[in-house]
């Protein structure tokens, strides 16, 4: 039994040592910051641990026959190890406390941020806007891209109930609390997708309220940006505006905006650019048509309770605006 | 009392052991009939009863964690559905920490420390009997919600907006807020009982220095419930009164605000983990003594921590709340604080490691659950002082990592001196020893299970998986150690199963035990296993803080009546005799006004009229309680 | 909160299978004993009070039928768990259920009819479920209702908090008006809006102008409190002598 539990911690470690949402696998400033600080802990741990329970076992296996020590000199000596162990644990208590103090002031510096995004946290998706002069420029769902290098400021926003934004491999979570703004700043030290997740329990579907940031370099995020702002692409085949058509005369104009049409619905998500987003239902699958399709004709039985209600759609229907929607670049 | 009453009282100076025993046991006894046990205050079978149910919440508990573990043993798994999966997590949460926690802790208090101290009865004994009926109802109360599909799904410790009036939908947050008032209520009358006891009601000779630890730890978690619940009671109030009646206490939009809440339960939520945790220190010190033949190294200091402990405690709270958005300098004096708190608990286990050196350790079941303990312990706190860290907790608070935490702390920091405080005091409470041989396996499957399940989750916090989750997507890497996870679980779960049959098989054909099996020093190790339901023929004496252990006979005191139910009275420090006091006799009043405080909680989950109607029976039946009976113990 | 006969059904019967397995159980002549007496062989002794052993005298008490109610209760809870671990809240209609939904049948008048036979098979949820309440609420204020109706006290359209009714407060009224359109202004929401929605919306609405308020009412909103709530019974303290908003030729009936 005690030799499995360090193997299991390798296997495990190297498990956790890989992925898009892993605080140890940190591509971030700040997260490189929280990253020294939690391996500096985890030693200081694990090196006490280590102690005690040695000196448990000596304590056990040496003394189970010897007779019961009552001398008052071994009560002397044995005061003595006693006050000079709670001494040391104090002192490094003491140290500990002061490395994150440390580290709070190491990422606090990281200076000052360059942009401003707001992320309005929803039951269960992420409303992302982006500003321009103070003004909101474009909005997009689940899915935030920033400019590689550059410090970007989280305005962080709650419609409903606390959510909580949580980006590891990027920076530690900071809560979305309804009649508050909190801010959190994040920055990626090298191109890349990384993945994060809900971090406050939300209600029925918090496991699956995923999102990505999406660190571009300078020139495909200017490009990401523009298509972005501009509205969204007519359709240049029958299929497609045949698939316009339909959005606009079912339910979904009612939920859901699409700039450019006559669908100005604010209470869902923006779909201006769905097809260039990497996710649909908030990190439930990857973006695809047929994924898309699969959404449409029965989001409760892919995210039981969500907001998104079952709209009846004939296949031809379903085909065609599962078409137009993949095409909104 | 008049001079001729004085004249008549019949005390045991005057009698022999045998007439002793007689008349008090006609005195004491409580008969064995329904309505015998209904009506009982004597602590002894309270506490006995309070033990057994605290268990058996336990095992539901129990039940619904294997539940969710095998939902989360696969990604997208379709076992459990989110919104049954919410109440589950949450009925686990809930039902382990007010249902089981908090309540066996005061359950073995109720049972032991009149013994441990010397007396014959706990303080106010009807006030303990409706303790009990409260925490019995409070738990139906919960767990028939849960069973119609109204239990509560906002988690354990019920954030708003969620469990507020908009979103938390139907009548379940309100039957945890409900549930929160009886367990809450129950809870502060043990404390009440229990400081009083432990003040007032000591063998004469035991001063403050002789009190054995396992009575400061409860006299400590005492004080520190008296001064936490009612935080928790403001704040399930406030949250029913916001989604009954209108109030805007959490309302932003109307001057409310979110975070009160958090302020609120958490200012009761962290001494409530330390009340859980005291009593098991308590337990591991008595252990400790016993089976290294000598008293635990240093009192003082082992006092001291207990105090300072339970002080510190109520000053660590916003650590839940490092990512709410508070100051950060508010937020680092929290880390400095929820550090400083390893201190005492550091020099309690230095302590604990120095009686072991300088004794001689016996290995058997008890000390087993302590040497886990330590073992356990001693990681929770470390990692415990990694999520106290601000930096830190901003990557695992809400994570794996902090449910591997605080499973650490609880199970490794008092389910294991739990149980190993369950075999050790089980001769005393049932008369027969349970098992060596079983417990060791007990134990082996226990500790292996525990590390095997609850280790891995460290990784998996720092992989990145969140708490709270019915599931999770394939795509990441957990599915692995999540698979293990549920798998050692059942390893776990086979161990307690085990313990469950080893407590039925011994209390029913175990070998007989003496009044002292274990040959320990204290008080309650001088009755009959189990102890004659007036505990002590005559209320001994004392003159070490090892009673048992002196070279002398126990001298005993006398002069107590043997006619009517009476006890010692002795003053606070020094425990010098002050006076004699009646205790009451069997009453169903506390059965009754339990049931009147109990209707008029479920009914006020559907109406505050229900508070004025209500207290109508409840002040019936407290003046039922309190009327005088005509008995003699209402005359001295 | 509906309690389905099949949990009920469950419940009683591991009750029955606990209580008979308690009664039939033979306790064994040695176990735990509530109360123990000192040795009837040792009075005549005296007995040093550290030295008192006592043979356990063995019965079962009351005492352990209450802490073996525990048990039974266990029991209760796992025929619970049995027949409940596959109910609960549907978030999902089966497409022939929902198309159901479409097919109530009205009055000439468009007053009153008939709702469908699903409707109540299903223990008219829309009506009575805390879960669909809470939904029409929140779709209420998503398909922008309050742009006529107010928070409920009416403006351009009628108020729903004064106590009137102008086509009646049955369901399958309300379900019709949001379907299908009034006269003098009230849009139909056919296109917009899924049926089983629609259902939802009217439970809420009928739920605001219920002259009890509903058990499973909604609580106050989480924002500017301008109303009662819901659960507070808003049209019996609002309720108006005449109807609120409504059109000059429309008048107290339709």
């Amino acid at each position: 039994m005690n030799g499995k539990i360090p193997l299991i911690f390798v296997i495990g470690t190297l498990a956790g040592c890989a992925g898009t949402q892993s605080a140890l696998d940190v591509h971030g400033e700040p997260a490189v910051h929280l990253r020294q600080l939690m391996l500096i802990l985890i030693f200081v741990g694990v090196t006490v641990w280590v102690i005690v329970v040695a000196a448990l076992a000596y304590a056990v296996l040496h003394h189970r026959s010897s007779p019961i020590d009552r001398a008052a000199r071994s009560d002397r000596r044995a005061r003595f190890i006693v006050t000079s162990l709670v001494v040391a644990t104090a002192v490094i208590i003491a140290g500990l406390t002061v490395a994150s103090f440390y580290t709070t002031r190491l990422i606090d510096g990281i200076g000052e941020p360059e942009m401003t995004v707001v992320v309005r946290g929803e039951q269960w998706w992420w409303r992302v806007t982006y500003l321009q002069d103070g003004q909101s420029a474009f909005q997009t769902a689940n899915e935030i891209h920033i400019p590689v290098g550059t410090r970007v400021r989280l305005q962080l926003e709650s419609a409903d109930v606390v959510h909580s934004f949580w980006v590891p491999s990027l920076a530690g979570k900071q809560d979305l609390v309804p009649g508050r703004t909190n801010t959190l700043t994040i920055h990626a030290d090298r191109p890349g997708v990384y993945r994060g997740q809900c971090a406050e329990f939300c209600g029925l579907q918090h496991s699956h309220m995923a999102l990505l940031v999406m660190a571009d370099d300078e020139a495909s995020y200017r490009r990401w940006y523009a298509s972005q702002l501009a509205e969204s692409l007519v359709p240049d085949q029958p299929e497609l505006a045949r698939g316009k058509a339909a959005f606009l005369r079912k339910p979904c104009a009612a939920c859901h905006r699409v700039r450019g049409t006559t669908a100005d619905g604010t209470t869902g998500p923006d779909l201006t650019h769905v097809g260039s987003r990497g996710t649909i239902g908030a990190g439930l699958f990857d973006r695809t048509r047929g994924t898309l399709a699969a959404w449409i004709a029965d989001p409760q039985t892919l995210k039981p309770g969500n907001n998104m209600p079952a709209v009846p759609l004939t296949s031809d229907e379903l085909r065609s605006v599962s078409a137009y929607l993949e095409s909104l670049k | 009392m008049t001079a001729h009453d004085r004249a008549n009282d019949l005390r045991d100076t005057d009698l022999d052991l045998a007439d002793v025993d007689r008349h008090l046991t006609a005195i004491w006894r409580t008969p064995r009939s329904f309505w015998g046990a209904l009506s009982t205050v004597d602590h002894k079978i309270i506490g006995r009863r309070y033990i057994v149910t605290a268990f058996v919440f336990l095992f539901l508990g129990g039940i619904l964690s294997l539940l969710m573990r095998l939902q989360l043993s696969r990604a997208e798994a379709r076992f459990i559905g989110p919104d049954r999966y919410n109440q589950i997590f949450t009925m686990h949460g809930t039902n382990m920490m007010f249902l089981f926690a908090v309540p066996v802790m005061e359950a073995i208090a109720v049972y032991l420390v009149p013994l441990m101290v010397g007396t014959r009865n706990i303080a106010f004994p009807r006030l303990n009997a409706f303790s009990y009926w409260m925490f019995l109802a409070g738990g139906i109360v919960l767990w028939a919600a849960f069973i119609i599909d109204a239990g509560p799904d906002v988690g354990w410790f019920a954030y708003v907006p969620l469990s507020g009036p908009q979103y938390g939908v139907g009548k379940r947050a309100d039957i945890w807020a409900q549930m929160i008032t009886f367990t809450e209520v129950s809870a502060l009358a043990v404390s009440v009982e229990l400081v009083v006891t432990i003040l007032k009601q000591r063998a004469p000779g035991m001063s403050l220095d002789r009190v054995p630890l396992f009575v400061w730890s409860m006299l400590v978690t005492s004080f520190m419930v008296i001064l936490a619940m009612p935080a928790v009671m403001i704040a399930s109030t406030s949250l029913i009164l916001d989604r009954l009646v209108g109030t805007q206490f959490f309302n932003p939009a109307e001057g409310g605000d979110v975070l009160l809440w958090q302020h609120l339960f958490w200012f009761f939520g962290h001494p409530e983990v330390y009340i859980i945790f005291l009593p098991a220190v308590g337990m591991v010190s008595t252990i400790v003594t016993t089976f290294t033949r000598r008293p635990v190294f240093g009192y003082l200091s082992m006092v001291m921590a207990l105090v300072s402990t339970g002080v510190l405690a109520f000053g660590l709270w916003v650590h839940h709340m490092f990512v709410a958005g508070l100051p950060r300098l508010g937020e680092s004096f929290f880390t400095a604080s929820s550090m400083a708190i390893a201190v005492p608990a550091g020099l309690q286990i230095f302590c604990w490691l120095a009686t072991i050196w300088l004794g001689r350790p016996v290995c058997k079941t008890p000390l087993l659950f302590v040497f886990g303990f330590i073992i356990t312990f001693v990681i929770g706190g470390m990692t415990g002082v990694m999520v106290a860290s601000v930096p830190f907790d901003t990557q695992v608070h809400d994570t794996y990592f902090v449910v591997a935490h605080f499973h650490y702390v609880l199970v490794g920091g008092a389910v294991f001196p739990l149980l190993g405080a369950i075999y050790y005091w089980f001769p005393k409470f049932t008369g027969r020893t349970m098992s060596e041989n079983l417990g060791h396996w007990v134990f082996a499957l226990v500790f292996t299970g525990f590390h095997l399940t609850f280790f891995p989750m460290h990784v998996l916090g720092l992989a990145g998986m969140p708490r709270r989750v019915y599931t999770y997507q394939p795509e990441l890497a957990w599915s692995g150690l999540n698979l293990m996870i549920s798998l050692s679980a059942l390893v776990l779960a086979s161990g307690f199963l085990l313990f469950a049959i080893d407590v039925v098989r011994s209390a029913r054909t175990g070998p007989v035990a003496g009044p002292n099996p274990w040959g320990a020093p204290t008080l309650e190790w001088a009755t009959a296993s189990p102890p004659a339901p007036y505990n002590f023929a005559r209320i001994p004496v004392v003159r070490s803080g090892e009673p048992l252990w002196d070279d002398e006979e126990l001298c005993v005191a006398t002069g107590l009546c043997v006619d009517r139910r009476e006890l010692l009275v002795s003053t606070v420090a020094s425990s010098t005799p002050q006076a004699r006091e009646s205790s009451p006799r069997d009453s169903i009043w506390p059965l009754l006004a339990a049931v009147a405080a109990s209707m008029v909680l479920v009914w006020s989950i559907f109406t505050p009229w229900a508070v004025v109607w209500g207290s109508i029976p409840i002040a019936i039946a407290l003046i039922g309680w309190f009327w005088p009976k005509g008995v003699p113990e209402d005359e001295s | 909160m509906i309690i389905t006969s099949s949990r009920l059904i469950n419940g009683l019967t591991m009750l029955l299978v606990g209580v008979a397995l308690f009664v039939t159980w033979r306790p064994a002549r040695r176990g735990f004993s509530g109360v123990a007496r000192a040795p009837r062989g040792d009075r005549d002794q005296p007995v040093d009070c550290r030295d008192q052993s006592s043979p356990i005298r063995h019965a079962v008490t009351w005492s352990h039928v209450i802490s073996w109610s525990g048990v039974a209760a266990a029991l209760i809870v796992g025929a619970g768990v049995m027949g409940w671990i596959d109910e609960g809240r549907r978030f999902r209609l089966d497409p022939p259920v929902n198309s159901e939904l479409d097919g109530f049948r009205l009055m000439p008048n468009g007053i009153s009819g008939a709702p469908p036979e699903i409707d109540f098979a299903r223990g008219q949820p829309y009506e009575n479920d805390a879960y669909n309440l809470s939904q029409g609420k929140r779709l209420y204020t998503w398909f922008g209702c309050p742009t006529c109706h107010g928070d409920g006290r009416g403006g351009q359209g009628p108020s729903f908090l004064d106590g009137w009714w102008l086509y009646g407060p049955e369901m399958v009224s309300i379900v019709a008006s949001i379907r299908d359109g009034r006269p003098h202004g009230m849009p139909p929401f056919r296109e917009r809006i899924p049926i089983e929605q629609i259902w939802q919306l009217a439970g809420y609405v009928q739920s605001m102008g219920s002259y009890t308020p509903k058990v499973s009412a909604p609580g106050r909103d989480d924002a500017k409190h301008a109303r009662p709530a819901e659960n507070r019974g808003p049209a019996v303290m609002l309720f108006e002598e005449g109807p609120i908003g409504v059109h000059p030729r429309q008048g107290p009936s339709p």
